[in-house]
C-alpha cells in the first residue's frame, strides 16, 4: 500500500503545525521523517493514522482517504505512538491479546500470532510480566509488538528507537529493515545515524516544512557541491606549504589541523587534487595522505534546520 | 458489538484487577446492608416487607460510588496517552464510549444483582410487591446508566481523575437533589421544569412501581446527551478549525 500525502496543512488555534506537506511513499520503502523538535513530525504521522484531521489538503493510505473512511485505513496500520504509551496494568500476553483482538485477527490465529511476535521482538523472558514492571526497553518491544501483531501492510513508528540500549538499537534496525522489505514504513526520529543506517529516503521537516527529500547519498551531494579534502603534506616547511595552498585559486579556506595535515575548502564546484599533487612534484614535497572528507548528514540537518 | 465487548473486558478486568471492583462492591453493599437491615429507618422500623429503605440509601451510595468507577475512564487514557493507542486501532469512537459505558454498567448490575438475597430474605417475612422490587431495580439502573454517562462525559473533559470526581458529584448534585428541593420553593412552570430536570422524580416514581414512558425518556436522553456530550470532545482532536 502507498501513502499519498497532498498539501497537507494541520493548524493548532493560528499557528500552522506543518504547512503544506506533500509526499509519497511506496511499499518496501522505508521513509525516515527527520526534523528537530516540534517540526511536525508527530502531527502528519497523527495525520497518517487518522488521529488527526488535516486542517487542508489530503491523505490517503491504499488510494482510501483517512479523513473519509478512517475505519478502512487503520485496519492495514500499525502504529507506535510517541512515547509509546501502554497500559501499564496489564500483562504483556494479556495486552497482545487486547490489541490482537480489536485487530480483529481471527481467533484461531491469535495465539499463533502472539507467539510469532513474543519471538521476533525477543520478549520470552519477560512474556508473563506485568507491563507496569518492564524496563524500557522491552516496553519499547512490546510497543514494536503490538503494532506489528496484524501483520499490517503500513507501519508507522514514531521515535521507535527511544530509549534502547546499542544492542537493541541494532536490533530494531535489522528487525525495520527486514520488515521494510514488503511493507510501507514511515519513521521519525531526530537522531541522524538511525535515520541514515534504516532508511532508503529522508525527509527533512522544519518549521512544518519539508526542507530536503532524497536518499541520504543525494542529500549529500545536494546540501555539500563542495570539496573537502584532508592533506598531510611533508618535508617542507609548514608555513611555506600553507601559503601556497592557500594561493591556489580554487581554495576559499585552509585549515591547520596538526604539524603536517591540513583541511582544504574549496569553492563550490571546482576541485583541487591536481593542483595540490602538481604543487607537490614542483616543490619537493612529499603528499602522504589526500582524503576527500564526505559531509557528514549532521552537518546537512544544522545546515536546513538552524535558520 | 464484539469491538465493544473486547473494550468493555478491558476494562472489567482492570477493575477487578486494581481492587477498585471489590472495594465498590464491598462499600456498596456494606452501607445498603447496614441501612437496610440494622439502622435507622430499616425493614423492621418500617415494620412492612419492602425494599423501600434499600432503595433510597442505593441511590444515595451509587450517586458517590459511580464517580469514583468512571473518573478514571478517560482521564488517565489521556494522561498516559494510550487513548491514542486506542483510538487509532479499528475501532470508532462510540465503540470505545459504549465499551467504557458498558462495564461500569455491568459492575453496579453485578452489584445489585449481589443484593438479591434481601430480596430472598424479604420473601420469608412477608407479603412482598414483586412488581414494586422489580421496578425498584430497574430504576436503580437508570440512575446508574444516568451517572455513568454523566461521568464518563467529565472524565474526557480532563486528564486528572480528581478533577474529573468532583466535576461529576458537582454536576450530579444538582439532579440528583438540588433541583427536586428547589422544585419545592417554586410554583407553576419553574416548579415543573426544575421537578422534571430532577433524577429524583423519575426514580421516585419507578421505584414505587409506577414504570412511566415519560420517566424512562428522561434516563435514555440524558444518557444520551452526556454520551454525545463525550463524543464530541474525543473527536475535537479531529475538528478542522
Amino acid at each position: 500500500m502507498n501513502i499519498i500525502v497532498k498539501n497537507f496543512t494541520r493548524k493548532y488555534g493560528t499557528q500552522r503545525a506543518v504547512d503544506n506537506i506533500s509526499f509519497d511513499v511506496k511499499p518496501g520503502e522505508i521513509l525516515g521523517l527527520l526534523g528537530p523538535n516540534g517540526a511536525g513530525k508527530t502531527t502528519t504521522m497523527r495525520a497518517l493514522v487518522s488521529y488527526l484531521a488535516p486542517s487542508g489538503g489530503s491523505v490517503k493510505v491504499g488510494g482510501v482517504s483517512v479523513l473519509d473512511f478512517p475505519e478502512d485505513v487503520k485496519k492495514h496500520i500499525g502504529y507506535l505512538p510517541e512515547n509509546n504509551p501502554l497500559y501499564e496494568d496489564m500483562g504483556v500476553l494479556d495486552y497482545l491479546y487486547f490489541v490482537a483482538r480489536l485487530q480483529a485477527i481471527p481467533s484461531s490465529q491469535i495465539k499463533s500470532r502472539i507467539l510469532e511476535m513474543v519471538d521476533t521482538c525477543g520478549l520470552e523472558g519477560e512474556k508473563h510480566k506485568k507491563i507496569s514492571e518492564l524496563s524500557k526497553g522491552y516496553r519499547q518491544r512490546v510497543g514494536l509488538a503490538q503494532a506489528l501483531i496484524h501483520d499490517p501492510k503500513v507501519l508507522i513508528l514514531d521515535e521507535p528507537t527511544t530509549g534502547l540500549d546499542p544492542n537493541q538499537i541494532v536490533e530494531i534496525r535489522t528487525l525495520i529493515r527486514k520488515i521494510g522489505k514488503e511493507k510501507t514504513v514511515i519513521l521519525s526520529s531526530h537522531i541522524l545515524a538511525e535515520v541514515e543506517a534504516t532508511c532508503d529516503r529522508i525527509i527533512i521537516i522544519n518549521k512544518g516544512r519539508i526542507v530536503a527529500d532524497g536518499t541520504p547519498k543525494q542529500l549529500r551531494k545536494q546540501a555539500t557541491g563542495r570539496e573537502v579534502l584532508r592533506l598531510t603534506i611533508e618535508d617542507g616547511d609548514r608555513d611555506d606549504i600553507y601559503q601556497a595552498l592557500k594561493n591556489l585559486p580554487q581554495v576559499e579556506d585552509v585549515d591547520l589541523k596538526h604539524q603536517h595535515s591540513f583541511e582544504l575548502h574549496c569553492l563550490p564546484g571546482t576541485s583541487v587534487r591536481r593542483q595540490v599533487f602538481e604543487l607537490c612534484c614542483n616543490n619537493g614535497w612529499t603528499l602522504t595522505e589526500l582524503t576527500p572528507v564526505e559531509t557528514k548528514l549532521e552537518d546537512i540537518f544544522r545546515e536546513l534546520t538552524l535558520n | 458489538m464484539m469491538k465493544i465487548w473486547i473494550i468493555a473486558n478491558r476494562e472489567l478486568n482492570a477493575f477487578f484487577d486494581s481492587l477498585i471492583a471489590y472495594i465498590m462492591l464491598v462499600a456498596f453493599l456494606g452501607l445498603t446492608g447496614f441501612f437496610t437491615w440494622l439502622f435507622g429507618s430499616d425493614v423492621f422500623l418500617a415494620n412492612e416487607a419492602s425494599l423501600q429503605s434499600f432503595f433510597s440509601i442505593a441511590y444515595w451510595t451509587l450517586f458517590f460510588l459511580i464517580p469514583a468507577l468512571t473518573m478514571r475512564l478517560i482521564s488517565e487514557e489521556k494522561k498516559t496517552g494510550t487513548i491514542e493507542l486506542l483510538l487509532t486501532r479499528p475501532v470508532t469512537d462510540w465503540q470505545v464510549i459504549l465499551g467504557k459505558f458498558g462495564s461500569v454498567l455491568l459492575l453496579v448490575a453485578v452489584a445489585l444483582a449481589l443484593t438479591l438475597p434481601y430480596y430472598i430474605t424479604l420473601l420469608f417475612l412477608g407479603p412482598v410487591d414483586h412488581g414494586a422490587v422489580w421496578s425498584g431495580y430497574l430504576g436503580l439502573i437508570l440512575v446508574s446508566a444516568t451517572y455513568i454517562s454523566l461521568g464518563i462525559f467529565t472524565s474526557s473533559l480532563t486528564n486528572n481523575q480528581i478533577v474529573s470526581f468532583l466535576l461529576t458529584i458537582f454536576i450530579g448534585i444538582f439532579f440528583h437533589w438540588i433541583f427536586n428541593v428547589l422544585a419545592g420553593n417554586f410554583t407553576g412552570l419553574t416548579g415543573q421544569i426544575l421537578s422534571y430536570l430532577s433524577v429524583s422524580t423519575h426514580y421516585d416514581s419507578i421505584s414505587r412501581g409506577v414504570i412511566d414512558s415519560k420517566d424512562l425518556i428522561y434516563f435514555c436522553s440524558f444518557v444520551f446527551l452526556a454520551l454525545i456530550g463525550t463524543k464530541m470532545v474525543l473527536s475535537k482532536r479531529n475538528m478542522v478549525d
